[in-house]
């Protein structure tokens, strides 16, 4: 229905997966090569890729350590590699025969239920038992009142990750469709340009809030 | 069919009355931004952050009415009771 054209549409028919999916893999496929490629070729002296991806490598090293602390540099591959996945995944959507893998339910349902199992799993590993301190609230006597609402907190985080980077990636191509059908010349080209922006946002939104999240496990019960 | 009439006016009534208030939200958040950017500069790089996470968070409102009118568009759950009746 959203797009008219996928390249890869006919090897969907033929493996029977969907086209988020393949998409996915092929996001997937393309981070790999270029992270060999960029690995192969280290210098002390940057030099092409490597010129572009130290600081941004270093953007992203510098903002983990502002909010989780010097604990938090152990987590930096599982941040660093959904950003980058979701960042991949949003600006394809802008060429034309891709499908972007985050425009679908279950690839956001996917990363943010990684992010939440890891942020318990964290929590538990670096407090053991005590971790359960975090939903008792400042005050004994409060814990009835406060665990019901700190269950709902955390059931919500994955429920609003994945429909705030759904919404946004869906209702981004939905109005981009509705928008060429109408006029389909120069009319969608302001929409795409903020698809741009929206694909950098909300990359960086989603890895701003799984550090929030496991910065949160990270420190102690008050 | 009347049905499906009222529910492309609710999915649209919906949409205006969610993008309304996030609006408003997201006007406030942003106007509170520019503001502690002119009086402190130096602390733009902090602001910009904070701000578009709570512009984030807002937007979210919006984009879960934006949800819940697709699922009322293509994806209704009452379709098949409806048609169901309507050839009775």
């Amino acid at each position: 229905m959203i797009h008219p054209y996928l390249f890869l549409k006919s090897l969907s028919e033929q493996l029977h997966v969907g086209e988020h999916v393949l998409y996915t893999w092929f996001v997937m496929l393309l981070l790999i090569v270029v992270a060999l490629l960029v690995k192969s070729s280290i210098q002390t002296v940057p030099g092409g890729l490597q010129n572009f991806f130290e600081p941004v490598i270093a953007g992203i090293e510098g903002m983990i350590e502002e909010t989780m602390g010097p604990h938090g540099r152990a987590y930096f591959p599982l941040i660093a590699t959904i950003a980058f996945f979701i960042l991949t995944s949003n600006l394809i959507a802008l060429i034309p025969g891709f499908y972007p893998p985050t425009a679908n339910l279950n690839t956001n349902a996917a990363m943010a239920l990684t992010v939440f199992v890891m942020t318990h799993a964290i929590g538990l590993k670096e407090h053991g038992l005590a971790y359960l301190k975090h939903f008792c609230g400042p005050v004994p006597w409060l814990a009835p009142l406060i665990i019901p609402i700190e269950l709902v907190g955390h059931l919500a985080r994955p429920l609003s990750l994945t429909l705030r980077l759904f919404g946004n990636m869906y209702g981004h191509e939905i109005v981009l469709m509705i928008f060429f059908t109408l006029v389909p010349v120069l009319v969608p080209l302001p929409m795409m340009v903020m698809g741009v922006m929206v694909a950098f946002i909300q990359a960086f939104v989603f890895m701003l809030l799984a550090m929030i999240y496991i910065a949160g496990a990270l420190e102690e019960a008050h | 069919m009347q049905f499906f009439a009222w529910c492309m006016v609710a999915a649209g009534i919906g949409m205006g009355l969610g993008s309304f208030g996030t609006g408003i939200g997201q006007g406030l958040a942003v106007k509170s931004a520019v503001e502690g950017v002119a009086r402190n500069p130096g602390a733009s790089g902090k602001i910009m952050t904070i701000m578009l996470i709570g512009l984030a968070m807002i937007e979210s409102l919006a984009i879960y009415v934006f949800v819940v009118a697709m699922i009322i568009l293509f994806a209704n759950p009452f379709t098949a009771q409806v048609m169901q009746l309507a050839t009775k």
